[in-house]
Parts: structure tokens; C-alpha cells; sequence
């Protein structure tokens, strides 16, 4: 017997999305307090109470018995998936699963964590005899942009992509977040500013990093009967997609493309049967400015080896053709270090016609699209206030 | 003997310790699949590509390309670097890929470029540990 996953589409909604109370420098609280005020305040959104929630998803290590026990929740369904920033995007797909196979019916997914700060974060270091130790830390492997970097490098050598329009999502990305009151850097910048800005790894400066921050965020999905119940606009999931290719970036298979992302976006688009020419509004994980590049390559919104053209002028600013990152990205509004749950909320609120001065307008469809490690797990997901 | 080296140290794990004997005796050595026949990188017991267990230890030639590369303006902590240094991954001629350091060249991007060959040295941390490094290779 096989089943067809075009099937899933628009069986469950997002009915909740927020963030914790406060977003950015904040020693004053731990990470599971981050969890917990963002829980609140996604059910506060979805008119739910706790005793509804009957699933919990989240990311870390040992999270899936972590965090039920902090919150006071006796889940029937536990989703532990972490593969980074892209994490609670996957779960969103495995929450639809899990509701379409009756094994529960509301499912919380959660992010907190302190990664400025860093009040209650497990560990970061790998044992000495990791493959990440004996294999690439040994050479002065620097974390997130030694990663990205590597394909940053070979994009600009194989497609002559230029570090000016890696520039351009930074400057965009600066542009929606002077529209949004929650982003943690507001002043407008220019290409020259980015280019300017402190070298930190090449082909990065500083101005193509995402910010570092505290935070939490939280979504809660149902099935899409219950969801037409609640108070707000159901915010239906038509597509998902997910793949793992590699944890190291010395693995990854090719440096020009992002394979991972190739078979998320693949099956987000088959599974939902939306054109790209349909999509309204566009939220893709920038831990760095080459990532939204790769992503509109992969996703096919634009040819491999033209996502930098495609991001050129200001492409994908307020008023653009292409509004991407509109709550000022992981570069401008908020990067605790696992970002993905920021943009499943930004999302939500633009297909509900929540966001004020940065609203999209009519945007009823909507992409998101993360990266988890480095290059090494993507998901997509495509919703829509229309089934 | 007590190390000064104050990097991170790889301790090897059953599966690499040829590799990384392999290299302390200043040889790039990597596992080929008898099966499938194609040589893989980390070491593993089976073959990544086909599950053989049919695999052995082979004398690579050190040879390769640069395939990309980073030049990170600051070490992590403890890791011996004065300034800026590159991490790049090469494209070894048998085939696989691996993460290393490109030295004898100035980390400057405009001195380095995609593609262009280099060679292993060996760099002894310890004496039981050396590193595989790569440096340009002049081709005739």
C-alpha cells in the first residue's frame, strides 16, 4: 500500500504564533523561560489552553523530556528533530503526520534560547574524538562562516556571483526591519556600509552575518476542522518538504547548489500544487546573505547560478518584486541561533494581514524556507489562508 | 612527552586510527571499496557509498584542487593562528573532499583561487598526531 503525501495538503493549520515578551539582549532570562513565555503567548494568539496541547515539538538535546517537564505538559506525542535553525519547520511536517495519523490533535512547537547571553544552554563543545574534532575544528574551523562561506566562494567563482549583491539582501533585509518595532537593528544601510563593515571570515563581513540574540518563539498546529473553530485566520499548510545531506561542510556534496534544499522545496511544491507565480510573500533563513541566494535557486524562484542577479536591486526590499525576510531576517530582527521558528511566525502573521507597516498586500500564499547546521538540512513550507 | 600545541587535538577512534597512523608516518592514506571501487573520505568500516565491507587502506597520491575556501580573520580560541588564515577544502585527485588548512601563500583572496592545484604537507602537533595540510602545487 502507498500513500500519497500530495494528500496532506491542507489537512492541518497554524492557529497560534508568537514570540517570547522580549526579544534580544536579555541575561535576565534562561532559555527554557524563553520556551515558556513564548508558549504562552502562542496560545494566548490561538485561543487555546494548555490542556489542549496534546503534542510537543521542539530542538535541543534531551528537549523532548526538557521542556514538557518545565511547562507542566504530559504530551502523548514528543518530536525531538534537531538538525538547527531549520528544525521547527520539519516539525511542522511531522506534527501534520502525527495529526493526520490520529496520534494527536494540537501540537506545540517551541523554541527559547539564550544564544547571547547563554543563561541555561547545554554545552557546545564536541568530544575530542568527533568526526567534527578530528576532521575540521582541527583546522581553525570558526563555526557558522567558516561554513557558509565555502559555498559563498564557490558561487562567486563558478556564476560570478559578487559580494555587491550579497550586499543587496543585507540592505533589503535593513529595510523591512526599520518596519518592524521588534527588530533589534533599525538604521537603514547602504551596499557600501556592508561592504565596509569589519572582515570577519572571507567573503563575509560583518553586515552578511546574522545578529546573535535571545529569544523564544512558538506556533501551535491542529487539524484543519479544529483550527476553523478558533478565533483567527487558520493559516493552512498546503506543502512541506524536508532533507538532510551531510553534517560536516567538508561532506557536503556540492558547493555551487543546495541539494538539501533542491528536495525540500520539490516536494513542498508538489505536495501544495502552487506555481511559484502564486506565491505573495517569501520568508527564507538568511543566517548569512548568500543563504536567500541559494534558496531562490533551489526552490526554482529563480536558475541555478542567478540568485545574485535576482536579489539585485533591491529586489526583494518593501515595495520590491520579490518581499522576502519582511520581519528584517535573522540579519536584522532577531537570530538566537535556531531562527527557524521566527520565520514560520512572520509567515503566519503576514497571510493573517497582521503586520502593519511591513504588511504584504493581499498576501494570502506564503513560502518559508530554512537551513539547519551548516548547509546541511533544509525545509520548506508553503501555507496559504486559502485551501 | 607533554604537547604545547594548544589547537584542538583529534583523538582517533578505532575506524581512523589508520588514517591518522598514516599520517604521523607522513602518508595521506584513505580507504577504496573493492566493490564499487571508489575511495572515501572520513573513515569508516563499511563503504559510505555501498555498505561494502570489502574495503582497504590505500596510499593517496596527496594530490588535488582547491576546491573552496574561507580565510578566517580570527582563530577560534586556542587554536594557533597569528592573523588571518584559510581553511579550504580540497578536491583530492582520487576523489573525495576534505576540510584543511592551505598554507605557503598569503591568505589573500586575490592570491587564491578556486581549482588550483595543491599538495599535502604534514604538520606534527604531537607525537602521535600530524595534520595533512595543503600547499600550492607548481604543475609543469
Amino acid at each position: 500500500m502507498s500513500v500519497d503525501y500530495r494528500k496532506q495538503r491542507g489537512t492541518v493549520a497554524i492557529v497560534g504564533a508568537a514570540e517570547s515578551d522580549e526579544l534580544g539582549k536579555l541575561p535576565h532570562k534562561s532559555a527554557l523561560a524563553l520556551h515558556m513565555e513564548a508558549t504562552h503567548n502562542a496560545l494566548a494568539d490561538a485561543g487555546l489552553k494548555k490542556s489542549d496541547i496534546d503534542a510537543v515539538f521542539t530542538s535541543g538535546r534531551n528537549m523532548a523530556n526538557e521542556l514538557p517537564e518545565y511547562l507542566g505538559i504530559r504530551p502523548r506525542f514528543l518530536g525531538g528533530t534537531q538538525v538547527g535553525g531549520c528544525s521547527f519547520i520539519l516539525h511542522v511536517e511531522h506534527a501534520m503526520a502525527a495529526i493526520n495519523a490520529g496520534l494527536c490533535e494540537v501540537a506545540l512547537i517551541t523554541h527559547g534560547e539564550s544564544g547571547a547571553s547563554r543563561i541555561a544552554m547545554p554545552s557546545m563543545r564536541w568530544g575530542d574524538d568527533s568526526t567534527a574534532n578530528q576532521y575540521e575544528l582541527t583546522y581553525g574551523h570558526a563555526g557558522p562562516p567558516t561554513g557558509y562561506g565555502m559555498v559563498a566562494t564557490r558561487h562567486m567563482h563558478e556564476y560570478g556571483t559578487t559580494k555587491e549583491q550579497m550586499a543587496e539582501v543585507a540592505v533589503a533585509t535593513r529595510q523591512w526591519a526599520a518596519l518592524n518595532p521588534k527588530a533589534m537593528m533599525r538604521e537603514p544601510i547602504t551596499i557600501a556600509d556592508v561592504l565596509g563593515s569589519r572582515l570577519v571570515a572571507w567573503p563575509f563581513n560583518l553586515l552578511d552575518c546574522c545578529l546573535v540574540t535571545d529569544g523564544g518563539g512558538a506556533i501551535i498546529v491542529t487539524s484543519a476542522e479544529r483550527a476553523r473553530s478558533l478565533p483567527k485566520k487558520p493559516v493552512y499548510v498546503l506543502g512541506t518538504g524536508e532533507c538532510s545531506s551531510h553534517t560536516m561542510v567538508s561532506q557536503m556534496p556540492n558547493y555551487n547548489r543546495w541539494d538539501a534544499a533542491v528536495a525540500s522545496g520539490e516536494r513542498a511544491f508538489k505536495m501544495s500544487g502552487v506555481k511559484h507565480s502564486e506565491i505573495h510573500v517569501a520568508e527564507f533563513y538568511d543566517a548569512f546573505t548568500i543563504v536567500p541566494i541559494l534558496a531562490a535557486e533551489a526552490l526554482g524562484f529563480c536558475k541555478p547560478g542567478e540568485g545574485g542577479p535576482f536579489m539585485a536591486g533591491q529586489r526583494t526590499a518593501p515595495g520590491g518584486a520579490f518581499p522576502m525576510n519582511t520581519n528584517g531576517g535573522g540579519l536584522s530582527y532577531t537570530h538566537t541561533g535556531m531562527y527557524g521558528i521566527f520565520i514560520l511566525i512572520e509567515l503566519v502573521r503576514q497571510l493573517r494581514g497582521e503586520c502593519g507597516p511591513r504588511q504584504v498586500a493581499n498576501a494570502t500564499t506564503g513560502i518559508c524556507h530554512g537551513t539547519g547546521g551548516t548547509w546541511s538540512a533544509a525545509a520548506t513550507l508553503i501555507a496559504s489562508t486559502e485551501v | 612527552m607533554a604537547t604545547s600545541y594548544t589547537g584542538p587535538i583529534p583523538k582517533p577512534t578505532p575506524e581512523s586510527k589508520p588514517y591518522w597512523d598514516a599520517a604521523a608516518q607522513g602518508k595521506l592514506r584513505l580507504q577504496k571499496c573493492n566493490d564499487c571501487g571508489q575511495f572515501y573520505f572520513y573513515p569508516r568500516p563499511l563503504c559510505v557509498h555501498c555498505l561494502s565491507r570489502n574495503v582497504e587502506w590505500q596510499d593517496c597520491s596527496g594530490r588535488g584542487t582547491l576546491h573552496t575556501f574561507v580565510i578566517n580573520q580570527r582563530a577560534p580560541r586556542g587554536f594557533p593562528a597569528d592573523g588571518p588564515y584559510i581553511i579550504g577544502i580540497v578536491q583530492l585527485d582520487e576523489g573525495p573532499r576534505l576540510m584543511t588548512n592551505i598554507v605557503g601563500i598569503e591568505p589573500d583572496p586575490k592570491k587564491l583561487r578556486c581549482d588550483m592545484p595543491v599538495e599535502v604537507v604534514f604538520e606534527q602537533i604531537t607525537p602521535e598526531i600530524s595534520l595533512p595540510k595543503f600547499k600550492p602545487r607548481v604543475t609543469a
